[in-house]
């Protein structure tokens, strides 16, 4: 599946909700099903700076496909990390970095986009796209 | 007893519904809500007497010049100074201690000591690690307790000599402990060290009388205390203010400038260089009218009934912690749940309506010492209710629910 695509599922999933808390519970349930991440990855060059929770992301190369782990240790985060993770993970450098981000909005999560939030939702997007320029430049190298 | 309904009609804030409920503002640690007579005389200034102060000869500038001193004055009456010209119009509590920190630039020789407590916000930190790195001088650290209060032993063995600058906040912001601060100020004097208090935390809740608790310098901020943002004040005696040199260059702070050699302004103006905040500085004057008018006897007897009040029902609430457990205590309570994250609570009780602060504070030397990330701050003013508090423990629950 495309990223585009993935991301509709995704707005598809979270329109069924009527209200924020059936939304929360939601990402509470994604947040605890995420895959757990290698213990050796939980290490400070992988901390994104300037959340209130930490997170730690990775990411790898798999054939031309980029894929991210990652973890956190606030549950919120961590749902918001898998549906970034569902987005993003295992697709080529070039699509990560040319993706939007809207579908963010359209599923009510708008308010972590702002930056007194700091949760890092805008910071962990950096950083996927940061890893995608990264690879893609290595790989024209 | 105070008319609470009657006072919360004063903010107009606090009728509104955030995510569909009825707000209910527990973030006073980081500002206070603003009456509508602090409100109205911001417009009223800029309405009536704007104009730039201290020089002109016109009348608005006239009266514009007399409204800020006015103010002054009032300030000084309020903590009880002893010289109008001792307190300073800052930005802020920050502005205050970075002002005297590099003030002590001058002062301070290699070996000297500056005193901080673990309770400290890192405005009253990092200033002072600034200072030791600039001048060779060693920072000292009072510990604190598992209650988290300073273990006083410890700093009466930290003093010596060599201490040149004790400073500490009255009230910690994370935790809401009162410190004893007289006997740090007496003890301090003692050998020959000078006193900085950083108030921010304080003057919302107390009346600080600075010639009775005899510190050298008080810091604090105006929005803590229904005061605009951006105004603050720095109280220093006129003895330390007369020999730190100024603070910043510029306009309003010189008696005479050549390209040879400028002369400083006498005080207050040697520190108060540019033009000030002086919507801000007048403003500040009526949220503190304001405040005397309802009486901080009254704020203090209220404000310790709803202290109670929260750490009761919060208490009921499985595998709650507080942090900060003394008699002495501000109206704040800073707590966590049991193996659940504070972010996830505070951005839960949001969208309840319900406004904490989350995090450090601001204070993350106080967050490693327990272990913690960071904890859930509610805290309390004269405007809030039993009832609010109510409201926030329900919305706890209900996030534990969620989350467990």
């Amino acid at each position: 599946m495309t990223i585009k695509e993935i991301q509709d599922e995704i707005i598809d999933e979270f329109s069924m909700f009527d209200d924020w808390m059936q939304r929360y519970e939601y990402i509470i349930e994604l947040g605890k099903s995420l895959p757990l991440i290698k213990e050796e990855y939980k290490v400070d060059e992988n901390l994104i700076k300037g959340c209130q929770s930490k997170v730690w992301l990775q990411g790898e190369q798999n054939d031309d496909k980029i894929v991210f782990t990652a973890d956190s240790d606030a549950i919120l985060t961590k749902g918001i990390i898998a549906i970034l993770i569902r987005a993003f993970s295992n697709q080529k450098a070039s699509d990560i970095i040319n993706a939007n981000t809207d579908f963010i909005d359209e599923i009510g999560l708008k308010e972590h986009l702002s930056a007194t939030r700091a949760n890092g939702l805008v910071s962990m997007i950096k950083n996927i796209k940061m890893y995608a320029l990264a690879f893609d430049a290595k790989n024209k190298n | 007893m105070l008319d609470i309904q009657k006072i919360r009609a004063d903010f107009p804030i606090l009728s509104q519904t955030v995510n569909g409920k009825p707000l209910v503002y527990f973030d006073n640690g980081a500002t206070s809500q603003k009456p509508q007579i602090v409100i109205d005389a911001e417009v009223k200034y800029y309405h009536e007497i704007n104009a730039n102060i201290h020089r002109g000869v016109h009348t608005l500038s006239q009266l514009a010049t007399d409204a800020y001193e006015i103010s002054r004055g009032k300030v000084k009456d309020h903590i009880n100074a002893k010289h109008a010209h001792e307190v300073l119009f800052t930005s802020g509590t920050t502005h205050g201690i970075n002002l005297v920190a590099n003030g002590f630039a001058s002062i301070l020789k290699t070996g000297d000591e500056v005193v901080v407590s673990s309770l400290e916000h890192h405005s009253n930190i990092v200033p002072w690690q600034m200072l030791c790195e600039k001048t060779g001088a060693v920072l000292r650290v009072i510990p604190i307790d598992e209650n988290g209060e300073l273990i006083i032993s410890e700093f009466d063995a930290l003093l010596s000599e060599k201490t040149k600058i004790v400073t500490v906040n009255h009230i910690s912001n994370a935790l809401g402990v009162i410190n004893p601060i007289k006997y740090i100020i007496d003890k301090a004097h003692a050998v020959g060290a000078a006193v900085l208090i950083d108030g921010a935390q304080a003057v919302p809740h107390l009346k600080p009388d600075v010639q009775e608790l005899d510190c050298d310098f008080y810091a604090f901020s105006g929005h803590k205390m229904c005061g605009p943002t951006g105004t603050g004040i720095l109280y220093g005696k006129e003895e330390w203010l007369n020999k730190l040199p100024p603070y910043q260059g510029g306009g309003e702070m010189i008696k005479e400038v050549t390209f040879e050699k400028t002369t400083y302004a006498d005080l207050p103006h040697k520190f108060e260089a540019g033009t000030p905040n002086i919507a801000g500085g007048i403003v500040l004057g009526t949220a503190i009218d304001y405040l005397n008018e309802i009486g901080f006897d009254k704020i203090q007897e209220y404000e310790n009934e709803l202290l109670e009040h929260a750490t009761k029902r919060l208490n009921e609430i499985e595998g709650i912690r507080i942090y900060g457990n003394t008699k002495n205590k501000a109206s704040v309570v800073s707590f966590n749940i049991d193996g659940i994250h504070p972010y996830d609570v505070g951005s839960i009780i949001d969208k309840l309506g319900i406004a904490v602060r989350t995090g450090h504070h601001c204070a993350q030397p106080i967050m490693n010492f327990f272990c913690i990330p960071g904890t859930i701050r509610a805290s309390f003013s004269f405007y809030n209710t039993k009832e609010e508090i109510d409201a926030m423990v329900d919305a706890v629950k209900k996030a534990q629910t969620m989350l467990s």
